[in-house]
């Protein structure tokens, strides 16, 4: 499986163009089509422990798929990637172990690695969730304009390009919680305050575009004061 | 068997899934019980009924519906609505004069103890990647014209916060009971992509 350490941005579609149009909604449509989504999203939930990591690192396992582990086999396909990234990662299972297994199942012949010794990641959350409770005040406070900082984050991130360099207001301060960044690294919690930012659509997507608001949640590092 | 693979070939999704199954249940990691009690739960117990609930109850009881959007988090566990995905509740009142959709462009966040899974369209790289940049043409795409005059919001789930759409009660179902309103309000309207429809 090819994957790569930072995130390969396909995850990141906010604003992008070229994916065509939006499919209609199936109000009888399952929770999962097929049987083995079932099997995956259940696997997907089990990993993060049975890797000793977080949700933010789960997603990051699944944002570093390249495009194409991504998009083929669908969001339930992406979350067993997912999970195989983290359950490698831990050296729960040894890279090359799901094909190997997969030939057998299939009646073929591959030669399984052994089940190598677990190296979970140093890290212990200090609560459950993401939500924290800290001291310091927040920074940035309702009504007051900010900029969603420009930044080429080098591993985890929940910061959209689309908003990046564009200035909005703060709609509502939201509880604090642990800073994906680091978060999905076991760096450190870093939890802090996050903000709800209303983005004017024109100041994202220039004068041409249709006329609504963006409200989107921002963590107090990808900020900074625009007032 | 005709359809015997090498590690060479590109192995299909299924017999992956069922390959690393096989591997953890073996090793004594996973125990395939626990994962289908994940499955039922996101199968039969936890669906958009839940979010009918809620709104069918903010719409017969004004005390309930200032409690939600004051507070979605505590409303909501008042009906014992909390879990996975549920850490932090805002919701969004759609008006006359307000129309809100929400969306998570970097994966699919969604407000599972309220809605469950989310459905396939939401999870589409088109609905992912537009509704950010062009929500009225989106909507129109999938079956909602939101009239000219009406201000369109778009929520994009980026952090732990989930949010939440409190649909426009429709015309026509003032004599209706919030038992009889539950069954009408759908998971489409609580994600800000349809309008709830008088029977």
């Amino acid at each position: 499986m090819t994957t790569i350490n930072r995130a390969s941005g396909i995850a990141d579609m906010g604003g992008v163009d070229g994916w065509g149009t939006a499919p209609r909604p199936d109000p009888q449509e399952p929770p999962f089509k097929e049987d083995w989504e079932k099997r995956a999203f259940a696997m997907a939930l089990l990993s993060m422990r049975l890797s000793g990591t977080n949700l933010d690192a789960f997603r990051h396992a699944v944002n570093r798929l390249d495009r194409a582990h991504y998009i083929d086999d669908g969001y339930y396909g992406r979350w067993l990637y997912g999970a195989e990234n983290l359950l490698t990662d831990s050296s729960i299972i040894a890279p090359g172990t799901v094909e190997a297994r997969a030939v057998n199942i299939s009646g073929g012949q591959a030669e399984e690695p052994p089940a190598p010794e677990p190296h979970k990641p140093d890290y212990a959350p200090t609560a459950a969730g993401s939500i924290r409770q800290i001291d310091t005040p927040a920074k940035f406070s309702v009504g007051q304009r900010v900029r969603a900082k420009t930044l080429q984050a080098l591993g985890h991130t929940r910061l959209q390009k689309y908003t990046q360099g564009h200035v909005g207001t703060v709609a509502i301060v939201e509880p604090a919680q642990v800073l994906p960044d680091t978060h999905a690294h076991f760096i450190a919690e870093n939890a802090q305050w996050v903000y709800t930012v209303a983005f004017d659509s024109h100041e994202l997507f220039g004068p041409d575009a249709e006329t609504f608001t963006l409200n989107t949640d921002m963590y107090e590092d990808y900020l900074e004061d625009a007032s | 068997m005709s359809n015997e693979l090498t590690v060479n070939d590109h192995i299909p999704i299924a017999l992956r899934t069922e390959a690393l199954e096989q591997i953890l249940v073996e090793r004594g990691l996973v125990d395939p019980a626990v994962m289908d009690g994940f499955i039922k739960t996101y199968e039969q117990d936890v669906g958009p009924l839940n979010g009918a609930k809620v709104v069918a109850k903010a719409w017969t009881d004004p005390d309930y519906k200032a409690r939600l959007l004051d507070n979605g988090t505590v409303a909501v566990g008042e009906l014992g609505f909390k879990g996975p995905q549920g850490e932090h509740i805002v919701v969004v009142e759609n008006t006359d004069d307000v129309h809100n959709v929400v969306v998570c462009t970097l994966c699919s966040c969604y407000p599972w103890p309220l809605l469950g899974l989310p459905p396939s369209w939401y999870k589409d790289p088109a609905y992912r990647s537009r509704v950010v940049k062009e929500p009225r043409t989106v909507l129109a795409e999938m079956g909602l014209d939101v009239p000219q005059g009406t201000q369109i919001k778009v929520w994009d789930s980026s952090s732990e916060v989930r949010f939440f759409v409190l649909p426009r009660r429709p015309a026509g179902t003032e004599g209706m009971s919030e038992e009889d309103l539950v069954p009408l309000v759908t998971r489409d309207a609580m994600v800000g992509v349809a309008e709830v429809i008088a029977p």
